[in-house]
């Protein structure tokens, strides 16, 4: 069976060192968040997903859900870990102290949500949904409705989903068919059906909460028409218990590659009672809330699970003896040496965590940024703070959960035909990271936000932020002996990167399709430098703390690994400016008919 | 009712140890540390004794480096109310120096019982808890695996060969815990949260002469690889005359 161990070393690093943390508490309403109380939350968060969420990792992929008469049920275990979950509060983290919360740092949950996604992601999506809901209401519903839902999804009494697709509508959203009629005293009654539902339906809380969207009699048409609901499946009662079924019923579960322990439903709505939340016809504006979120929490199951098969990819490597290695036997005393001697076992390896590690610290920087734009006193602050987020979203989405498959699959490679066979849980961890690429957006759809929205957006202001921080750590870093051939490598890419988004938007303008054929290419361009620019970082410091006497083998890992970074992986910026230049043409010119 | 729990800092046993240069103690390079295992259940016994027998207070008493205050938040994060640091940057190898400065803290405190886990899973010994209460002149009752306490007096259990023994004893009283007592809870996020603000006293140890040192520390020798003597019944009688001449084991 795999095992999981959260990384506790790297993340204390990460937080401590490269993103200074302290900071955090300084913000107003973050004064208990001081660098010890996250560390120990985080301990013991990382326990619980050691021994209560990784070992019913395995067998919840082999049982996984059940529907019988309408009614889902989860895997064996699952009903406990999730008692012990809330049990312990940990739902109510982030949450504003008003609704029970603890109101600690978001940065806090995207650790968290990393180790909980590494140790079982079935699971771990029934929590965060929930989570995603009470952020979203939080922030567009009224008082009401927020005193009426917001407690009992904090405490996680209740879960929550997002409605969005439908049968023939998914990432259009503007030709969805789910209606809402009012229904006098602000209270609608909502008809259709939605797919693709995860944590729909479950028996792990009394009430699943939904955020559904919906068009209203008299709705424009297009996205532009869409407004957004919440529908409890059970209707609250005055004290806040589950009172009668609402109309909200689960009409089947998908049967699925991957993620097996989290029930994917079809949710039927028969004049199910709900309230809207925001304005009408705001809808889309109300669901990005919780959209973006999510895609961010997409992006950490792609390294959560990433992460954990490394470990387990490793563990094999140094256990398993095959062959000798190429330059004569390292380990005599045994009748071969481990497959860790060997370069390609070693590439494959290092890949795993060269973008495990690099990917970590962009992410966790992004939620410290979250953190900013919410808190900050400074309003310049909080705007460079939410452009970061905003141009960083399909990056952690696209690039985190793309390299999160290769990471996956090369761990399942490294134990040759152990990978393939059920026992050793790789194959398990492919087809679960396989389903980060698709849903809150195809990967496909992100780059296309990221070229189309975030590029443009306020003449190039954004990617201007973000090239304008890379390129002021890269100058500081030129001057610097120990990493000036690091710096000139990162150097190059940011002006390959530069170069070929200002070919391929001028392009644009005379053919959109130049955009459309360049995004995909773009966004692992993007991801690329993000991540070499951490590496960067993460270099520096380890060489200044090597310098202190500090943990000898810790940072000079991280030396070795950055290293191999800009050698291997960065260089694949190269390729992507050739490709990208080449342009719509090759994409676009055979027909239809012709394929 | 007041309850004292003496926990002590161990490493995570999950690692390969080495020897330090001086050949007489752990290298604690790359180590990491928690509260001992059966310190843990005797953690949660106190706090289960105080839930029932409310109104009460816990406090946790750990002898060590400043660092040992790490394993006392998080008794205090599961639940206990306060905690003392007996200060001593370097943990004597001798129980009894130990036992020595956690009487003179103890003596005090007028606590109806103290617990102890059975024994620290870094040195073995089962010896503290033991050597605490001679100090002390209270009962001692050790490796408990079943514990009640009502109208001043405990009962206990603990696992003798081939049976249980049940032991009544007047408080206060010492009680050093046994695996199977309890499972501890996991700290809460609240609990975490609000440890953070109760009440831990860093003080320097009495430590007590040591009468014992360690001399010397030796990793135990490397395990021949093992040899596979044949395949089914066929194998058995000579798997038996090597366990026989070669092992000596029956």
């Amino acid at each position: 069976m795999p095992t999981y161990k959260a990384p506790l070393d790297d993340i204390r690093f990460l937080l401590t060192e490269l993103l200074d943390v302290e900071q955090l508490s300084k913000l107003p309403g973050y004064e208990e968040a001081t660098p010890d109380v996250l560390l120990a939350v985080l301990e013991e968060g990382a326990k619980l997903c050691e021994d209560v969420l990784a070992p019913i990792n395995q067998s919840g992929d082999a049982e996984g859900c059940r529907y019988e008469n309408g009614v889902v049920t989860t895997p064996k275990g699952f009903k406990e870990a999730y008692a012990e979950f809330v049990k312990g509060g940990w739902p109510a983290m982030t949450a504003p102290a008003e609704f029970g919360g603890q109101g600690l740092p978001h940065l806090t949950r995207f650790v968290l949500n990393e180790m909980m996604c590494a140790a079982n992601l079935s699971f771990a999506m029934y929590p965060e949904l929930g989570h995603g809901v009470a952020m979203t209401l939080e922030k567009w519903g009224n008082e009401e409705l927020k005193h009426r839902f917001m407690p009992k999804i904090v405490d996680g009494t209740w879960t929550g989903t997002m409605c969005l697709t439908e049968p023939h509508a998914g990432t259009d959203l503007g030709i969805i068919r789910t209606k809402a009629v009012p229904a006098g005293d602000g209270v609608h009654e909502l008809t259709g059906t939605k797919i693709f539902i995860s944590a729909g339906d479950h028996d792990l809380a009394e009430n699943v909460v939904h955020l559904v969207l919906a068009k209203l009699p008299d709705a424009p048409a297009g996205t532009k028409g869409i407004s957004m609901f919440i529908v409890p499946k059970f209707l609250p009662t005055e004290e806040g218990g589950v009172g009668t079924a609402n109309g909200v019923t689960c009409g089947s579960i998908e049967h699925k590659m991957g993620i097996k322990g989290n029930a994917t439903c079809v949710i039927n709505f028969d004049g199910a009672k709900g309230w809207l939340v925001g304005d009408e016809h705001k809808g889309m504006r109300a669901m990005f809330t919780m959209m973006n979120g999510a895609r961010l929490g997409v992006g950490l199951q792609g390294l959560g699970l990433a992460e954990v098969a490394y470990q387990n990819a490793l563990a094999y490597t140094k256990d398993r003896v095959q062959g000798r290695a190429l330059t004569g036997k390292k380990a005599p005393e045994q009748e071969a040496d481990p497959i860790i001697v060997h370069p390609d076992v070693r590439k494959m390896l290092l890949t795993q965590k060269a973008y495990v590690e690099g990917e970590r610290a962009l992410a966790y920087w992004v939620g410290q940024l979250i953190d900013v734009e919410e808190k900050h006193p400074d309003a310049e602050k909080r705007q460079e703070a939410s452009d970061l987020v905003a141009l960083m979203t399909p990056i952690i989405k696209g690039f985190l959960t793309d390299t999160g498959f290769e990471s996956a699959n090369l761990a399942l490679q490294c134990l040759g035909g152990h990978g393939y066979v059920r026992e050793y849980g790789l194959e398990q961890f492919v087809r679960d990271a396989r389903i980060a690429q698709i849903y809150e957006g195809t990967n496909g759809v992100q780059a296309l936000d990221l070229i189309g929205r975030k590029v443009p957006e306020g003449n190039g202001r954004l990617l201007r932020r973000f090239l304008t921080l890379v390129q002021a750590d890269v100058k500081e870093a030129q001057g610097d002996p120990r990493v000036a051939e690091h710096a000139a490598q990162l150097a190059d890419a940011v002006r390959k990167t530069q170069e070929s988004i200002m070919t391929v938007m001028q392009k644009a303008m005379q053919n959109p399709d130049e955009a459309g054929a360049a995004s995909t290419d773009f966004l692992r361009m993007m991801g690329l430098v993000a991540t070499g620019w951490m590496w960067l970082k993460m270099a520096r410091l380890a060489h200044d703390r090597l310098a202190a006497g500090g943990d000898a083998r810790f940072y000079d890992a991280k030396v070795k690994t950055a290293r191999f970074y800009f050698a291997k992986l960065l260089p694949q910026v190269d390729a992507l400016a050739v490709t990208m230049k080449s342009g719509a043409a090759p994409l676009m010119e055979l027909e239809a008919a012709a394929f | 009712m007041k309850i004292a729990v003496c926990i002590k800092r161990v490493p995570v046993m999950e690692v390969k140890f080495a020897i330090a240069k001086d050949g007489a103690s752990v290298d604690e390079t790359g180590l990491k540390y928690d509260v001992n295992d059966f310190d843990l259940w005797a953690v949660e016994a106190a706090l289960q004794l105080n839930e029932k027998n409310a109104p009460g207070e816990v406090t946790v008493i750990s002898l060590g480096p400043d660092a040992a205050s790490e394993q006392i938040r998080k008794a205090l994060s599961m639940g206990a109310d306060k905690g003392v640091l007996l200060k001593a940057d370097k943990v004597p190898g001798d129980a009894f120096a130990v036992a020595e400065a956690l009487a003179a803290e103890l003596k005090a405190g007028a606590y109806d019982v103290i617990l102890f886990g059975k024994k620290s899973i870094d040195f073995d010994n089962s010896a503290t808890g033991a050597m605490v209460g001679e100090l002390l002149g209270l009962p001692v009752v050790t490796g408990v695996s079943k514990l009640e306490i009502a109208g001043g007096k405990g009962t206990a259990h603990r696992a003798v060969e081939g049976g249980v023994e049940v032991l009544e004893f007047p408080l206060p009283a010492i009680v050093t815990v046994d695996e199977g007592l309890n499972k501890e809870r996991l700290p809460s996020l609240k609990g975490i949260m609000a440890a953070k603000k109760k009440p831990l006293e860093t003080k320097p140890a009495q430590l007590g002469g040591a009468g014992v040192t360690v001399s010397k520390m030796e990793l135990p020798p490397e395990r021949a690889a093992g040899r596979i003597v044949g395949e089914g019944a066929a194998a058995v009688p000579e798997l038996v005359r090597l366990l026989q001449s070669e092992a000596k084991v029956l």
